[in-house]
């Protein structure tokens, strides 16, 4: 983890950093700046220093710290600088920028508290502010939680106003003409004789000036690119296969390698023979590494060839080696000393239940599932005793450098992290693991270059899944109403198996990831009450697209909806008269009117299910139609409306909604890790194929911006996509699946 | 071994049974075809033998006869082919690791079927596997493209 002194020393730091032959700008946080509401948890009299804007004399170089994996993280940051600095995104050179404490995450830790993201109160805004703070002082450089907007609106556009209006103080002491006479275009500062001097011209000159922080943001109407249609920087590399990701770097003299570790991840090894590997083509060494085994080779199929040809033994993990005996460990889990949370006990649950003569029960069941990036894991990493390199994608770059600086015993500002586009993610490269097993085979090649990939089998066996999770759920209804709701959830802790393999502190309170998308649902039910129950570690488990509601949201919309049918009710109505969020109404509303809501049964053929779900700030309403085929269920169409209080691309915006919809429907299907012999049983996609093609349906997305606080959108499509489709299919066939994947209880075309 | 590969010719020394994939990636550093699954399951190592769509993952070096287009030869960014200008158009791409390959079977499937219909869409492009779900556009761009070859 980042030293302390690194830390004080760079959050107190003003100025600009001079850079050999130019000038770094950063972002200023201002004492007089108090309607930012980015600014929450800052002591007054604070400013940092990150730097997002580079100008040297080859031009502008714009610094993009988020990970992109895909949903577009890089072109919408540098869309953001660029509002204010007035360059051209697709003119200018992007660039990652190396790990640092300066690029920590202010919204990282949103979703870790026990607040709901949508509570305004001041205990949530405290502990908000907390989570700041705590992820400033850890420079929690992470991109996840669908927090790269949140985070980055206001600062990355004030970079840029910081960084324009200081090239043009530059040009004013250069031209003698004052800085308020001057304007900026495309990359240039203009004269009022229509003369220009290019931002590379003045770079050298703007590095001996202090910054201009007096700056105010542009209104909106004078916006160029945010809210209009955006064209992805990254989109024509991405169309002709000229995208460089992490596992297409090949420096010279590279030598290819793989690994193989325990299955039963958290195993250790016992002992392996290489004898025939060892001598198999190209296998220039074969070096043990933790939990498993490594081999380098001149070619990646030759080191899949001698990796296979090993034998090992292993030894067992420290949890059940089968699925059986897992879900047995969370039926265990609903006892009162393993009781770990209750976030929401509204009126009287137990006197609801005992007055109720029919009360509904029901159990839910979410599988364990692996992220599975289309990707695999990768790393190239070259190790000398002076520095280390490594090139991989990542989403921890600062943990990354304090874990590789650990394991070589260089200082960390001899680990050089060159942070690469990824090929999906979903959470995945949320772990190191792969970038420091590449590490050590790398340490045994000193001088040479090491490419480490996993196979997708590896891959599949190590894969951090999603935590499998148990609910026990009871309800009454009265007077064609819902009348109470409780919800245990037995689950084993996200947050304690990730945070403590980051190294990191977990976070302290209850295991809140465990019943989000819950507890914390806009619903005014009566006597509603939610307890989480922290059954014992596993297998390890991490983030997956949406985290805790990804799983969370079908158990809750699904009983909900149970419940709305016991009482009678249309499903739409009894949500939108349940809902005590604004916002989540809205949406709600909004969903029915789109898709000519009148009734979850159209006909004999055709039903609909509805679901909503927020999560990270943002409602999102679905509706799921599907029909009765000779093939099966087919999914004919799906209506998706939320609020993310304001669009800045509406093209990557639908992209993100469509591919979070078409992620969670798939796998609620599909998909599902099963365990034997402490291993998962599914080695490669024809056991875990998600959605293809074929089964893809038309999805009709509709955004509002209800103009409350600036929302992410790669996390929220995701929870009520799985629920309204299983409502569908009740609606449809008259049978509740209570259990994940759904093709275990129904066929679909 | 002697492939050819995007035009030009290669003399290689590999085993017979290697996978055309690895050649390709790590023999001749040609990058565009994706290791995804090592099995023909996601497509996205998808390359032309002539004019078919084959999982380079799945076809051993030796077994090749014809010769080899990859994504790179197919067009380039200053020379588009119009299944690209199509996945353009239409912001096709996510992560984009994929991407390669469904260019690749979208390509082949119009040198064949220049006006499929949407099962024939369906059918060819199902093969080829995207985490990111970005099917409904690679439907419209796979129109897009279509439309466009019969302006030419």
């Amino acid at each position: 983890m980042a030293r302390l002194k690194t830390i004080a020393r760079r959050t107190f730091l003003i100025g600009s950093a001079a850079i050999a032959g130019g000038v770094a700008f950063g972002y200023y946080r201002l004492r007089r700046d108090p309607p930012n509401p980015l600014l929450k948890g800052l002591k007054a009299g604070e400013a940092a220093i990150t730097p997002y804007v580079r100008v040297d004399a080859k031009g502008v170089t714009l610094i993009t710290p988020r990970a992109d994996k895909g949903q577009g993280s890089y072109s919408i940051q540098a869309h953001l600088i660029a509002e204010e600095l007035d360059v051209d995104p697709h003119k200018v050179r992007i660039d990652p920028g190396p790990p640092d404490t300066a690029y920590f995450n202010s919204r990282i830790m949103d979703d870790s508290l026990p607040f709901a993201t949508i509570d305004e109160g001041i205990m949530a805004r405290g502990a908000r502010g907390g989570g700041e703070v705590l992820s400033r002082v850890l420079g929690m450089q992470i991109t996840g939680g669908s927090s790269t907007v949140p985070d980055g609106y206001q600062k990355l556009r004030m970079a840029g106003a910081v960084a324009r209006e200081t090239l043009k103080e530059a040009a004013a002491r250069r031209s003698g003409v004052s800085r308020s006479q001057l304007k900026t275009k495309d990359g240039q500062v203009i004269l009022p004789d229509g003369k220009s001097l290019t931002y590379a011209e003045l770079a050298v000159e703007a590095a001996q000036l202090a910054p201009v922080t007096d700056v105010t943001l542009r209104p909106e109407q004078e916006w160029r690119y945010i809210g209009k249609k955006m064209r992805r920087i990254d989109i024509v590399a991405k169309s002709t296969g000229t995208q460089q990701y992490g596992i297409d770097i090949r420096p010279d003299r590279v030598m290819y390698a793989t690994v193989r570790t325990n299955p039963g991840m958290g195993g250790t090894i016992k002992r392996y023979d290489a004898s025939s590997a060892e001598k198999m083509r190209g296998v220039k060494k074969i070096v043990p590494i933790k939990d498993g085994v490594g081999v380098i080779a001149d070619n990646t199929w030759r080191a899949f060839q001698a990796a296979a040809a090993i034998k090992i033994e292993w030894n067992d993990p420290p949890y059940p080696a089968d699925s059986a005996g897992m879900w047995k460990v969370l039926e265990n889990s609903f006892s009162k000393d393993l009781q770990d949370s209750r976030l929401r006990n509204d009126g009287d649950v137990e006197k609801a239940l005992a007055g109720s003569s029919k009360p509904i029960e029901a159990e839910y069941r979410t599988p364990y599932l692996a992220h599975a990036p289309l990707e695999p894991m990768n790393a190239v990493v070259l190790y000398t005793q002076e520095r280390l390199d490594i090139w991989t994608g990542t989403q921890i770059p600062v943990f990354l450098q304090a874990h590789a600086a650990k394991l070589t015993r260089l200082p960390e500002e001899k680990v050089y992290v060159h942070v690469q586009p990824i090929g999906g993610s979903f959470g995945a490269r949320l772990d190191d693991t792969y970038a420091l097993q590449a590490i050590e085979l790398a340490m045994a090649m000193e001088g040479v270059p090491v490419k480490m990939i996993w196979s997708r089998e590896e891959n599949m066996a190590h894969d951090y899944p999603r935590p499998i999770q148990l609910s026990r759920a009871k309800g009454t209804v009265r007077d064609g109403m819902v009348e109470s709701m409780s919800i245990d959830v037995a689950g084993q802790s996200m947050g304690a198996s990730w945070f403590n393999r980051l190294q990191a502190p977990v976070p302290p309170g209850p295991d809140v990831s465990s019943v989000n998308g819950i507890w914390d649902q806009p619903f005014a039910i009566p006597n509603f009450r939610v307890t989480g129950y922290k059954a014992k570690e596993m297998v390890p488990v991490s983030p997956w697209r949406s985290v805790g509601a990804s799983a969370n949201g079908f158990h809750h919309a699904s009983f909900l909806d149970e419940l709305i049918h016991a009482a009678g009710a249309d499903p739409m109505a009894e949500l939108v008269r349940l809902c005590n969020h604004e916002p989540s109404k809205k949406v709600l509303q909004t969903l029915r009117d789109i898709s000519g809501w009148k009734g979850s049964r159209i006909d004999d053929r055709r039903a609909r299910g509805v679901a909503l779900t927020l999560s990270f700030g943002v409602p999102m309403a679905q509706i799921v139609e599907v029909s009765d085929t000779p093939q099966g269920i087919k999914i004919e169409k799906v209506y998706a409306v939320c609020d993310v209080g304001r669009i800045l691309d509406p093209v990557n915006f639908e992209a993100q909604v469509r591919g979070g919809v078409i992620w969670a429907l798939g796998h609620a299907m599909n998909c599902e890790l099963t365990y034997e012999n402490f291993a998962p049983v599914q080695t490669n996609f024809h056991l875990f194929e998600a959605m293809r093609f074929h089964q893809a349906p038309e999805i009709i997305v509709k955004g509002l911006e209800l103009g409350g606080e600036v929302r992410g959108i790669g996390e929220p499509p995701v929870p009520p996509a799985a629920p309204a489709l299983a409502n569908a299919i009740f609606a449809l066939t008259g049978k509740r699946v209570r259990e994940l994947p759904l093709n275990k209880s129904v066929n679909f075309a | 071994m002697q492939l050819t590969v995007n035009s030009k010719r290669y003399d290689l020394d590999v085993e017979p049974e290697m996978p055309l994939l690895w050649v390709l990636r790590d023999e001749l550093g040609i990058s565009g075809p994706k290791y995804g699954c090592g099995a023909g399951l996601c497509g996205a190592c998808t390359v032309h033998i002539d004019n078919t769509a084959v999982r380079s993952c799945s076809i051993n070096a030796g077994e090749v006869r014809g010769s080899i287009t990859t994504i790179e030869g197919l067009g380039t960014p200053a020379n588009l082919h119009v299944v690209q200008q199509a996945w353009i158009e239409h912001q096709v791409a996510q992560c984009g690791y994929c991407q390669s390959g469904q260019m690749m079977t979208a390509a082949a499937l119009l040198s064949k079927t220049p006006d499929p219909s949407d099962s024939e869409i369906a059918e060819a492009m199902d093969g080829n596997l995207c985490r990111c779900g970005t099917y409904t556009r690679i439907h419209s761009a796979v129109k897009t493209a279509a439309q466009m070859m019969k302006g030419k």
